[in-house]
């Protein structure tokens, strides 16, 4: 039993490292100064900690333009694609109507769909209908492909909620849809801010339709800002300002991360075994 | 639309369901309109366009070469060398992935103290941003501000000049690095799922009658897990055939590290050949569904059956 003690206690020393050590080498390197990670500073934490970085990174246009879109773009697409979502969740949970398992391999066909595929028809079609380099060029596609994640995370919490309160509802004189909007929704709301967590986390790591279907600061997210940040020399990148940018762009995720920990691990497997 | 294909499922014709069906309908409607119109309708577009010589830069010098640009990928060596990759990338993080993550659910699933913070820092590199993945790998493995080479120097191929972004093999092993850090997470809460469904009793029962670790692990535990081993497998490997991000960030396709998506980004949007981009993209639609379909049929498991779907 000892032994079993112990290989756990490595286990989880082991997973933490895993996880951790990466993020605090970027926290780090956003604290070594510029001048040091172009001499080249293979230590892990800085010789001098400055916060220089973190000043220059706000004073820049172009990032905070960029935070502008990546917080407009993902939560406008989250919102937008968590109401559908709702509606067509109740539908496959509760209600009996043609169609069902083919909306739900619709869904299914959709989450395992290659995203690059669609660049060059999107590029195209967004051309021809003024929506290229726009922000409703990017929820819509984002809308789209967070539905599928959306409508399986949702049905599946729905069919916990007890059927009897609607029943009890239509019962009392209430119509299906009355039913819906004053039992269920309450009831549901926990599992419908699941699904926008995992919808936000998706539309703000979105990367292949941010950098193909933008082409200004206009509407670039944070990733595709990142990616063109390169500076003159692309074997010499400015190491400490990309880590600054990474780390402020990961705040919000570890702020979700730290209060819902719970909610997003029910969400993320609520597919992955029966009921 | 597929919708109303459907063989009817409604068993009375009362109004009550025919009110119930056509409510239903229109729930789900928006949603399924969403997504046929940012999928289906490109895709078909994507296949109508693929059968044209076009780019955008000389719009007036299109024409019509039927199977023309498919011949061109498929005869070209590139395209080959770019599959090869992409798979390779597939098969090696995923069966990695696999190892570890179990590994990890089972620490999990033993654990009895700061479960919370264990989930906590397990959902982090879930969460972050691929870009901001590759990045800090890059750093991680950069010969100038990288601990990579100074820590393991003392392995044998490791030393202070390794260049990890100089030749093939090096890159593609920092490039899987970064994608096994960032989806390993993933895997092992799905595979954790899937080991709380499996019953103690069973464990004990097979450990009265004598059965080694080994074989409570691959005649108890494993067969028992087969859904969700399948759902992780099938939605890491398609994810993995689709990567992306990492390559553009960590070496822009240098060093022959370029995969398939990539190819088909590079054509499309910084080559302009929209006609030939299509063709790779109907290609890419087509081995994803491949995949997927092989899977599917590798562990014979029936997905809506096993959400308990009617």
């Amino acid at each position: 039993m000892r032994k079993n003690w112990l290989g756990t206690w490595v286990g989880f020393v082991l997973i933490m490292a895993w996880c951790l050590l990466p993020v605090v080498w970027i926290v780090s390197l956003s604290f070594k100064s510029a001048a040091e990670t172009t001499a080249g500073s293979p230590q892990f934490f800085p010789k001098a900690w400055t916060t220089q970085n973190y000043k220059d990174i706000i004073d820049n246009p172009d990032f905070t333009r960029a935070l502008l879109n990546s917080a407009g773009i993902a939560l406008s697409a989250t919102f937008l694609s968590v109401v559908l979502a709702t509606l067509a969740a109740y539908a496959i949970a509760r209600l009996d109507f043609r169609g069902k398992r083919a909306v739900l391999s619709l869904a299914l066909a959709i989450a395992m769909f290659p995203v690059v595929s669609l660049v060059g028809p999107l590029f195209d079609m967004w051309r021809t209908f003024h929506l290229f380099n726009t922000w409703p060029g990017l929820v819509i596609p984002y809308m789209s492909f967070t539905l599928p994640l959306s409508i399986w995370t949702l049905s599946a919490f729905f069919r916990e909620i007890p059927w009897e309160m609607e029943q009890a509802a239509q019962v009392d004189g209430a119509t299906a849809w009355q039913a819906f909007r004053k039992v269920i929704v309450p009831l549901a709301a926990p599992g419908v801010f699941t699904a926008a967590i995992l919808t936000f986390f998706f539309a703000w790591n979105e990367f292949v339709l941010a950098i193909s279907l933008t082409s200004t600061t206009a509407s670039r997210t944070v990733p595709a800002q990142m990616a063109y940040f390169v500076g003159a020399d692309q074997f010499n990148p400015p190491y400490s300002q990309l880590a600054t940018a990474s780390v402020v762009v990961t705040v919000p995720v570890v702020i979700l991360v730290l209060l819902f920990q719970r909610k997003i691990v029910a969400g993320l497997t609520s597919g992955a075994v029966k009921g | 639309m597929t919708t109303l294909l459907q063989r009817p499922a409604v068993r009375d014709d009362s109004d009550r369901a025919v009110a119930e069906n056509r409510l239903g309908q229109r729930l789900v409607a928006p949603a399924v309109v969403i997504m046929l119109l940012v999928t289906a309708w490109p895709m078909l577009r994507a296949l109508y366009l693929s059968g044209f010589r076009y780019r955008l830069t000389t719009p007036d010098d299109r024409s019509f070469v039927f199977l023309g640009n498919y011949g061109t990928i498929l005869s070209d060596p590139l395209f080959w060398k770019d599959t090869l990759n992409t798979v390779i990338i597939m098969v090696v993080t995923v069966s990695i992935e696999l190892v570890i993550g179990f590994a990890f659910a089972m620490v999990m699933h033993r654990i009895v103290f700061a479960r919370g913070v264990m989930r906590t820092s397990i959902l982090i590199p879930y969460g972050i941003i691929t870009v901001v993945s590759a990045f800090a790998w890059q750093f991680t493995f950069s010969i100038n501000n990288g601990y990579i080479n100074s820590w393991f120097d003392w392995l044998p191929f490791i030393n202070p000049d390794t260049n990890w972004f100089g030749d093939h093999w090096h890159a593609m092993t920092a490039i899987m690095v970064s994608e096994i850090w960032k989806t390993t997470p993933f895997m092992s809460l799905l595979l954790l799922a899937g080991l709380s469904q499996v019953s103690e009793d069973m464990i004990e029962a097979a450990k009265v009658d004598g059965a080694t670790w080994f074989q409570r692990l691959f005649k108890v535990i494993l067969p028992n897990m087969r859904a969700a081993i399948m759902v992780a497998v099938l939605f890491r490997a398609l994810d993995a055939f689709r990567i992306f991000d990492n390559i553009f960030v960590m070496t822009r396709g240098a060093q022959n590290t370029e995969s398939s998506s990539f190819l088909t980004y590079r054509q499309v949007i910084e080559q302009m050949q929209l006609g030939m981009g299509s063709a790779l993209s109907v290609l890419l639609f087509l081995t994803v569904l491949g995949l997927a379909y092989l899977i599917v049929r590798m562990f014979k498991v029936d997905l809506a059956q096993a959400r308990g779907e009617a």
